[in-house]
């Protein structure tokens, strides 16, 4: 019996590691010589994922991944088709190719069919960590038990969580010379503990492309602390409240704006950006001036990919600045329709924050209430962003300046546009550890009044 | 994260598929449609040498059950909108997956290197993981009995394969019926797109089984959107169509281009609605709509993982628990409902000749006449209940709720097709309208959040409709309702009859770490529930 494998195989091959630069070039310079059609273009992406998950004071499941994926698309003038598949031997990549120009010739005209782009100026992000890469099975499972151990010892908690740890690589390249090329590693952990009596839960998280920037011992026990606070809520009236929110329920309202941010459905007339009798609201104010949303894939707290699906490089890109709505996603094809410039899709996601601890957002506070988290988040007006979801997994009364009592969770119908223009504070941003949405996010906790909780959750 | 799901979104694959379909449960479970390979698994006495080296391997390393799953998962997708073609796509992926028992704890390796050399060493890496981690294991997983399948196909209900059909006769058919809703005045944007997924399922179990099975899905993504001439408001008529498990024939049964002009109309109504006045209404729930409030506040909290703390991480747990004080004792409704699990029901979306475990699925009732009766279960949970089983002379077995999205991810328990079984009265939704004095009729779902315990739930729709004296007297907007789970199934008091039975459903259910989709859909009947919160969505500050 083998000792359980390393993450990244040492010797690496090409069928089952981590695509190299020079790896994943040759690769697709092997498809691209297959191509007939007017010009092609192909993504490589390889990746192995090891996971540990546990429920229950027990590991459940745990698991090793490896897969590559090509994807080739043909376009013969405005006809265009994709092709996926993840065998790498001649006849099947020709068979892929194959495959993708009958489905373009046969396909009907795109008019929206955008030229591929020629060779980038694309840097590298540096988001390739060994101490993640070199993590073992038995490393991941020495992680989890910092929360099972303490857990199983008390008697009266109930510990699940899981742990994933990515390496991988990605690259495109075209017919008319584009190589793009990013490599990464990533570990996240998320942890939940209940109480055995079935009344009080806690949940914490976090999330870096280098494992010795995640604190699993501090995140245990952050959750195991959150579960213990958490006991026995007590029922307050559901209304509008002065409400703390710490980083991960501020990152899962925030990050939706980014959904609604582009120019061409707020052209079109169906987005909260679309300005009465026409066009977009570019260079209207939209919330609070304290308030930037960015995104910046070279930021040390993000390091996610520098380039878009169509080889477009990204830089900072400031949204919106100072509370001020300063640019929209445009797409190749709406900016050159609307005579603007390109944007690239962003791959990460910023809100700017400020110096306030939570300590000192709760000091200030007369009576309000302290959210660790949210949970199904469902747009309910497209108009507004107006969702709905609720509290999860640690939300405290606050009274007189201090956290009195753990209260019943609450259903809220609220905009993330609404609640930042009622902001009070902010603190420091955090990396958060997966929202519901997924992507690298950093958001600061925030404070905020008049916010919209409609109706009480019996859920623990 | 740097996921295939990234990779995907990157590519903009992902991006046109949420445009176009919504996503069930937690976050966008969408991406795992987007799946991937062009070339055919190896032939057929290939595959089942592999799978046999697997489960040697798995055992000659001390695992004392292992299975192997060798699939092929293909999606052939075509987006439109308005009279152009978004994206035409291809998505073929082939691997396998290797799950292993060791000492009473679990493992799994997958990968997409279909040799002897490849499956072997998943088979050994999924030991290696069950031996680290059997430190953190003190109860050992114990396997319910099952019956060995030597050599058994399985093939799901469709008449005509739809990766045959030429992707120029799906693009006519999706730009005609965008045509004749853009024909309304009013009517500014159509999405539409058809989905397919056809798999291929190979599975061996060192329970002596080896089983071939082939199975087909259609959706059908259709949003027709309204914008005010002075670009005030815009509204949007979506979710027309269930996905089925079914081919060709059933996109053709739609009629999308006789129905899409009556959808259009819908669309540009909705502009003009009354914006609803908060209070308590009657609900008459249409099946196209109340599928998804069965699949939220009834099909997630009966899942018996999540009722025993094995998804608390993440999709939550249940309010349907402890088990014990459960079974038999919680009333969730009135005397005449009865829910059913059944992933034998045909043309269904979660519906499969056996499991992911090898299992026979079959029907169970989970509400039986308003009592908690069953959970959903696999070969590991049905041992949980044992205790209930033999209090009810029933034999102690898995219903079959064993499955995973893919060869790269580990089976567990998820949802079968849960459905309202019809009343004896056979009485249809028009006859529910005549007999309520005051209230709502919703067709068509929308929004949908619902607490980690399924205790909470908000439901939007798509279309409102006012009822007074018996009688629809016009179209609604910024419709919600709130409820609590029991106080809103037991407000139930009266359902339709076996015709006015239909099935709705979603491919993009959403559970487990890391995510996996599920496909499933559930049967309902119109149904009425009295005195319901609803509260108006249209705020503007």
């Amino acid at each position: 019996m083998s000792a359980p494998k390393r993450l990244i195989r040492v010797e690496q091959a090409l069928e089952d590691g981590v695509l190299s630069s020079a790896d994943a070039q040759a690769l697709a310079s092997r498809i691209l010589k297959m191509s007939t059609a007017d010009s092609a273009d192909v993504f490589v992406n390889s990746n192995i994922a090891n996971n540990l998950r546990f429920a229950a004071n027990q590991v459940s499941t745990a698991g090793s991944v490896t897969d590559i994926n090509v994807q080739v698309t043909s376009n013969f003038g405005p006809k265009h088709a994709t092709v996926v598949t993840n065998n790498l031997t001649d006849e099947a990549l020709l068979a892929a190719v194959k495959q993708s120009e009958t489905l373009a010739k046969l396909a009907p005209d795109d008019p929206e069919a955008m030229p591929d782009l020629g060779p980038q100026d694309i840097k590298t992000v540096s988001a390739w960590f060994p101490s993640t890469a070199n993590l073992s099975a038995a490393d991941l499972i020495q992680a989890g038990l910092t929360a099972l151990t303490p857990s199983r010892k008390s008697g009266d908690l109930a510990t699940s969580g899981y742990l994933v740890v990515n390496a991988g690589s990605s690259a495109l390249a075209n017919t008319k010379g584009l190589f793009a090329y990013h490599r990464s590693t990533n570990a996240n952990y998320t942890v939940t503990v209940r109480t055995s009596d079935g009344t009080g839960s806690g949940w914490a998280g976090a999330e870096h492309p280098d494992w010795n920037q995640v604190n699993i011992g501090e995140v245990s026990a952050r959750a195991i602390e959150k579960a213990r606070l958490s006991r026995n809520p007590v029922a307050i009236e559901p209304g509008r409240y002065t409400v703390i929110l710490e980083p991960q329920a501020v990152g899962d309202l925030v990050q939706l704006i980014g959904n609604y941010a582009d120019a061409r459905s707020s052209d079109e007339g169906r987005s909260p950006f679309t300005k009465p009798g026409g066009g977009n609201k570019i260079g209207e104010k939209i919330m609070d001036d304290r308030v930037s949303l960015i995104a910046d894939p070279f930021d040390p707290m993000i390091l996610s990919q520098p380039w878009d699906g169509d080889g477009l490089p990204l830089g900072r890109q400031v949204f919106v600045d100072k509370g001020v709505l300063r640019e929209l996603y445009y797409s190749r094809f709406w900016a050159k329709k609307q005579g603007k410039q390109a944007t690239g899709a962003p791959t990460s996601f910023i809100m700017t924050g400020g110096t306030t601890s939570v300590d000192d957002m709760i000091k200030s506070t007369p009576r309000g209430v302290l959210v660790t988290r949210l949970w199904y988040l469902r747009e309910v007006d497209p108009r507004t962003i107006l969702y709905t979801g609720l509290t999860r997994d640690g939300t405290f009364l606050i009274e007189n300046g201090k956290i009195s009592k753990a209260v019943k969770n609450f259903r809220f119908n609220d905009s993330p546009l609404f609640m930042l223009n009622n902001l009070e504070a902010l603190g420091r941003p955090a990396r958060l550890a997966g929202t519901e949405q997924g992507g690298a996010v950093v958001v600061p906790p925030i404070k905020v009044k008049d916010f919209n909780f409609t109706s009480l959750s019996d859920a623990v | 994260m740097k996921t295939r799901r990234d990779f995907l979104k990157q590519s903009g694959l992902t991006a046109a598929a949420i445009a176009a379909v919504g996503t069930l449960s937690p976050a966008s479970a969408m991406a795992g449609l987007i799946r991937t390979a062009a070339v055919e698994m190896p032939p057929d006495d290939v595959v089942r040498a592999l799978m046999l080296d697997a489960i040697t391997a798995a055992k000659s390393a001390g695992a004392s059950y292992s299975d192997v799953r060798i699939g092929r998962y293909r999606n052939s997708i075509v987006f439109t909108r308005e009279q152009q073609i978004v994206q035409t796509a291809d998505l073929d992926n082939v691997g396998a997956g290797v799950r292993t028992l060791v000492d009473g704890t679990w493992g799994f390796g997958a990968t997409k290197t279909l040799t002897r050399d490849g499956v072997v060493a998943a088979a050994r890496e999924a030991v290696a993981i069950a031996k680290a981690n059997r430190i953190a294991r003190d109860q050992p997983v114990q396997l319910s009995p099952v019956q060995a399948y030597p050599n058994a196909t399985w093939k799901s209900s469709f008449t005509t394969d739809p990766f045959t059909i030429p992707v120029e006769q799906r693009a006519d058919l999706l730009l005609k019926a965008n045509a004749e809703a853009l024909k309304v005045k009013g009517v500014r944007f159509v999405n539409s797109g058809l989905l397919f997924v056809k798999e291929d399922r190979n599975f061996a179990s060192t329970e002596g089984s080896v089983i071939a099975q082939t199975i087909v899905r259609v959706a059908i993504p259709f949003a027709i959107t309204a914008v005010s001439a002075d670009f005030s408001d815009f509204q949007t008529r979506t979710n027309v169509v269930a996905p089925a498990g079914r081919g060709w024939e059933y996109v053709l049964e739609q009629d999308l281009v006789g129905n899409a002009g009556k959808w259009a109309e819908e669309a540009v109504q909705k502009l003009s609605a009354k914006s609803v006045e908060v209070g308590r209404y009657d609900l008459v729930l249409h099946p196209t709509h109340l599928w998804l409030t069965i699949h939220e506040s009834i099909a997630h909290p009966t899942e018996l993982d999540r009722a025993l703390g094995y998804e608390a991480n993440y999709a939550g747990t249940s309010f349907v628990s402890p088990p014990e004080k459960m079974l038999g004792k919680l009333r969730y409704g009135p005397e005449f409902m009865n829910i059913q699990g059944d992933r034998t029901q045909e043309g269904a979306c979660a519906t499969i000749g056996y499991d992911d475990e090898g299992v026979k699925p079959d029907q169970f009732l989970i509400i039986k006449n308003g009592i908690v009766n069953d959970y959903q279960t696999t070969r590991e949970q049905a041992n949980w209940l044992k205790w209930w089983y033999d209090s009810q002379g029933r034999p102690t077995r898995s219903h079959g709720c064993s499955n995973a999205d893919s060869w790269g991810t580990v089976q567990f328990q998820r949802m079968p097709n849960v459905s309202l079984l019809p009343g004896e009265k056979e009485q249809s939704y028009e006859d529910i309208i005549a007999a309520t004095d005051r209230g709502i009729a919703i067709v068509g779902d929308g929004s949908f959040s619902i607490d980690q315990q399924r205790y909470n739930a908000q439901f939007g729709g798509q279309v409102f409709y006012e009822i007074k004296g018996g009688k629809i007297i016009g179209m609604l907007k910024d419709v919600a309702y709130q409820m609590r789970t029991p106080d809103f199934w037991n407000s139930m008091d009266m359902i339709g009859g076996r015709k006015s039975y239909e099935l709705g459903g979603s491919f993009f259910d959403g559970k487990g770490q890391p995510p996996q989709i599920n496909a499933v859909s559930h049967g309902a009947v119109p149904a009425r529930f009295r005195n319901i919160n609803v509260i108006n969505t249209g705020r503007k500050a």
